[in-house]
């Protein structure tokens, strides 16, 4: 019955004589807005105004010419391929993965948990070396991959492989809670009317996930078009041929040529915002339908 | 410690909670504060406890207005519906905590605050559990943990606001029989809160009716029960059957009929006649009675209740009978109310 | 089906490589293995990439715990927004982090210029570093506290009140210690990250060997030497004391369930 009132005031109502037991005074409220504020200003806000004003720092002219630069040009489009191929993958594996774990009973599945969030705790570079130490030259595979003729390292293969392990575990982690959450209920009644297990998946699941689904794949590609440090690793940094974005702002950066890494760097920036806002309005829309791994 | 409520007024926003609500409460008195949803108590009970402050009006702690003094100066006990338990703690951190954040004048030494801790504690039957968390205890037992906690600050006031509401049935009847223990063991002055009328009847020294923002009636339970002085309190305690009669010369009329009862004094006009199910007499007679056709009949415990469609009018009843009594369908059945009151509308 | 796939995927992506780190290391032998972890270069490394990591979550411990609490409990123009921006380190590239700190914090940057007339210097040096994953560990906190003290009963504080405590003690003796748990948790998210952090950090470190050299950026460089045990060595440890660390996330978690009746 606490709560029996309506109190459209909220419980920091104005004009009280006595202050309410559960707020603070106003300048404790003020002092701490004040600190969260200048907080994310200085370390996030600053930071992000920083890119967008060093890139145009000669000018919006210089701004385009610099980003028409082939090798610009050519480290968006590899960015862009490793994306197409790294999400859809980790879509399918994240899907099946929630799936196992969510609706199925069976030994290890705690390790399994464990092992898919795994490269959430491993340094990016540890993941680039894992490929170097499998594929590399002085591996077991190594030699057998060039009498072959494959070329894994140091070219898109390998960029795709350390960016799939990377972004492994975004979708399986968003949808993992929620598939639990929803039980086995709706399906069991789906296949007790005759359905066939694509049909219950295609027409029950399906629709249960679809935006947290949405939800994970967003973040996934986010980390997918910018995960450097992995790369980084496993690219060779030939130019032209296998730097992504973020590698060529770190090697126009290195040479001094700050208002081209700044304004590849815009490019990725404005792919973090986007990110954010389709973020903030699935959150707003359908928070019921997306779980709590927002940490993540 | 006596508590007087003069003229509180509290509006949330524009709507008004509580209006022109004023209450003596007595040194040592347990007191119910019951009405439905909506009616005001459990924001009378935080305007006692200083967690609401009053739009208008006074409330006084003996002969000092407390109204101006925050929740930390009063000096109460609460307990939470929910408990609110503070989960990181044991419960002898729970009890012990309202000494053990005093300044440090008027601190206890941590021994005599263990002491006493353990007093209440087992006071409230929880010894050996003073080393659990709160998510390892039962309904129940949370429930004694917060009265013990609020007890530990020697309140001026007890405040509890549905106390048994989360509780099931069970728990409920032994906890409220133990509190009425407690509370004659330990004379705190105690406003409970309640929407549940045999709570409030069984366990009160007086209960305070509440509705829409007002106090309807304060009573011992048999003055409630017994003398309901509004329709909204005959209704909202106990079972009861409205019935339009007409007043003639001291007279009850329905319709055309007398009913055999006479009202001295009443003024002539229309009025609702207010009786309980089981304040009737059975009779033979088909004149100076009510009448009415079974409808329904339903042997509950030890008593028949049976529905009536009163021929006269086009009201229904439900009347209570001894079990012996047969009342086939459609049969006719007289009778008349040995305990009535008249309300005009 | 699906755990086929799901097990199959695991094994290709994850658990090979990672095997592969396990096996390279194990013939290296035990005492070639201690005497690269050891390696005074190695060990000044991981002292500087755990020391950075664990100031720079501490910091996040605090700031983190005053701006989930002001999210979770204020209203202000613009609220929604710094609640999105809460979420900027997870989605900017690290690299595009690393070269804006870099510019923002060296001796001619907005900040720096501010900081190098008071003798605080940043870009470069290890305060740099912290800079950096400060950065980069922002969101773990908030984002590990913020749901539970949304969760918070007010009943809990208004019992609190009643009681005697004033606004002071209601937070520090209630309040926050029942957050416990998840700040832990938040603390070891961030930690672990700041870490393993490579690209935000190399820009800004000014990478002096044995100043401000992260062991991330040491493999890398090993590995462009072609030292390949060397780089194989500190991986190794540092893939060591990750799990440790998942691990003391996973034992907080559980330890709080079973005393508060909730998992972070």
């Amino acid at each position: 019955m606490a709560h029996e009132i309506p109190d459209p005031v909220g419980h920091h109502g104005t004009s009280e004589m006595v202050r309410s037991a559960t707020s603070e005074s106003r300048l404790a409220r003020y002092v701490l807005i004040g600190i969260a504020l200048c907080f994310v200003g200085l370390f996030v806000v600053v930071p992000l105004a920083s890119v967008f004003t060093e890139a145009m720092r000669n000018g919006p002219g210089e701004f385009l010419t610099v980003l028409a630069d082939p090798e610009t040009f050519s480290a968006i489009r590899l960015t862009l391929i490793v994306a197409v191929i790294a999400v859809p993958l980790n879509v399918v594996f994240g899907v099946s993965a929630a799936w196992a774990i969510a609706k199925f009973e069976f030994k290890g599945k705690a390790f399994l948990t464990t092992l898919i969030d795994l490269p959430f705790s491993v340094s990016p570079v540890i993941s680039g070396l894992v490929f170097i130490l499998l594929f590399g030259s002085h591996s077991l595979l190594g030699p057998w991959l060039q009498s072959h003729g494959i070329q894994i390292l140091f070219a898109v293969p390998g960029i795709v492989l350390a960016t799939v392990f990377v972004t492994f575990p975004f979708v399986a982690r968003e949808l993992i809670p929620l598939m639990q959450e929803q039980g086995t209920s709706d399906e069991e009644a789906a296949l007790s009317l005759g359905a066939s297990g694509w049909q219950t998946f295609w027409y029950v699941t399906l629709p249960n996930i679809k935006w947290g689904l949405l939800y994970g794949v967003l973040l996934c590609n986010a980390r997918a078009m910018g995960e450097f440090g992995a790369v980084s690793v496993v690219s060779g940094h030939i130019r032209g041929l296998t730097n992504t974005m973020p590698l060529q702002v770190e090697i126009l950066y290195n040479e001094y040529n700050f208002v081209a890494a700044f304004a590849v760097a815009t490019l990725l920036a404005l792919l973090a915002l986007v990110t954010l806002v389709l973020k903030s309005l699935l959150e707003m829309k359908f928070s019921e339908q997306i779980a709590a791994s927002r940490r993540h | 410690m006596e508590v007087r409520v003069q003229n509180i007024r509290k509006e949330f926003g524009r709507f008004p909670a509580l209006n022109d609500v004023s209450l003596d409460i007595r040194s040592g008195e347990l007191i119910a504060l019951l009405g439905p949803s909506g009616s005001g108590k459990t924001t009378l009970l935080r305007l006692v406890a200083g967690l609401e402050t009053p739009t208008d009006g006074t409330i006084y702690f003996g002969d000092e207005d407390a109204s101006r003094k925050t929740v930390q100066q009063r000096n109460i006990g609460f307990v939470f519906q929910h408990y609110a338990l503070f989960r990181h703690m044991t419960v002898l951190d729970n009890v012990s905590f309202g000494l053990k954040i005093r300044p440090a004048g008027r601190r206890p030494s941590t021994a005599d605050i263990r002491r006493r801790a353990m007093e209440l504690i087992d006071l409230v039957q929880l010894s050996g559990l003073e080393k659990r968390y709160p998510a390892q205890l039962s309904g129940g037992q949370r429930q004694r943990v917060a009265l013990a906690r609020a007890m530990a600050v020697e309140p001026n006031v007890l405040l509890l606001d549905e106390p048994f509401g989360a509780l099931d049935a069970q728990v409920r009847k032994e906890l409220r029989r133990w509190l009425r223990e407690i509370h004659d063991r330990t004379g705190h002055t105690t406003i409970f809160v309640t929407h549940d009328q045999e709570e409030a009847l069984e366990l009160a020294d007086r209960v305070v009716v509440m509705s829409k923002g007002q106090i309807e009636q304060v009573g011992t339970p048999d003055e409630i029960y017994d003398a309901p002085i509004s329709p909204f309190v005959f209704g909202f305690i106990g079972q009861s059957n409205i019935l339009p009669v007409r007043v003639e010369n001291g007279q009850l009329w329905i319709e055309d009929r007398s009913i055999g009862i006479s009202a001295p004094g009443e003024d002539d006009g229309d009025a609702q006649l207010y009786f309980r199910p089981h304040d009737i007499e059975l009779l033979d007679g088909s004149g100076g009675c009510i009448a009415g056709l079974v409808t329904a009949s339903r042997r509950v415990a030890g008593t028949r209740h049976v529905e009536l469609d009163i021929v006269a009018s086009q009201g229904k009843v439900e009347i209570e009978l001894p079990p012996e009594k047969t009342a086939t369908d459609r049969s006719r059945i007289a009778f008349r109310p040995t305990r009535w009151k008249l309300f005009r509308n | 089906m699906a755990l086929g796939v799901t097990l199959s995927w695991l094994i290709l992506i994850i658990l090979i490589p990672l095997s592969g780190l396990v096996w390279r290391s194990s013939v290296l032998g035990w005492s070639t293995f201690w005497a690269l972890a050891t390696d005074e270069r190695t060990v000044n490394a991981l002292r500087i990439s755990f020391g950075t990591a664990f100031a720079a979550a501490l910091v996040n411990v605090v700031f983190g715990v005053i701006l989930a609490w002001v999210l979770v409990r204020y209203r202000f123009p613009g609220k929604r927004i710094v609640d999105a921006m809460v979420d900027l380190p997870f989605a900017l590239p690290t690299a595009v982090a690393g070269i804006a700190l870099t510019t923002l914090y060296a001796p001619n940057g907005w900040i720096g210029s501010l900081l190098a007339p008071l003798g605080i210097k940043v870009a470069f040096t290890p305060l740099g570093i912290v800079i950096a994953l400060v950065f980069v560990g922002l969101p773990f906190v908030v984002r590990t506290v913020q749901p539970i003290m949304e969760e918070i009963d007010k009943e809990v504080e208004e019992a609190a009140a009643t009681l005697g405590a004033n606004r002071f003690q209601t937070i520090s003796r209630v309040l926050l210690p029942g957050l416990t748990p998840a700040v832990l948790t938040g603390f070891a998210l961030a930690f672990a990250r700041g870490v393993g952090e490579y690209g935000s950090v190399i820009f800004i470190a000014g990478n002096l060997p044995y100043v401000s050299e992260i062991a991330p950026l040491l493999i890398v460089i090993r590995l462009e030497e072609f030292n390949y045990p060397a780089a194989t060595a500190i991986a190794a440890v540092m893939l060591v004391i990750s799990f440790v660390m998942l691990f003391v996330i996973n034992m907080i978690q559980a330890w709080s369930r079973r005393r508060y009746g909730y998992g972070t």
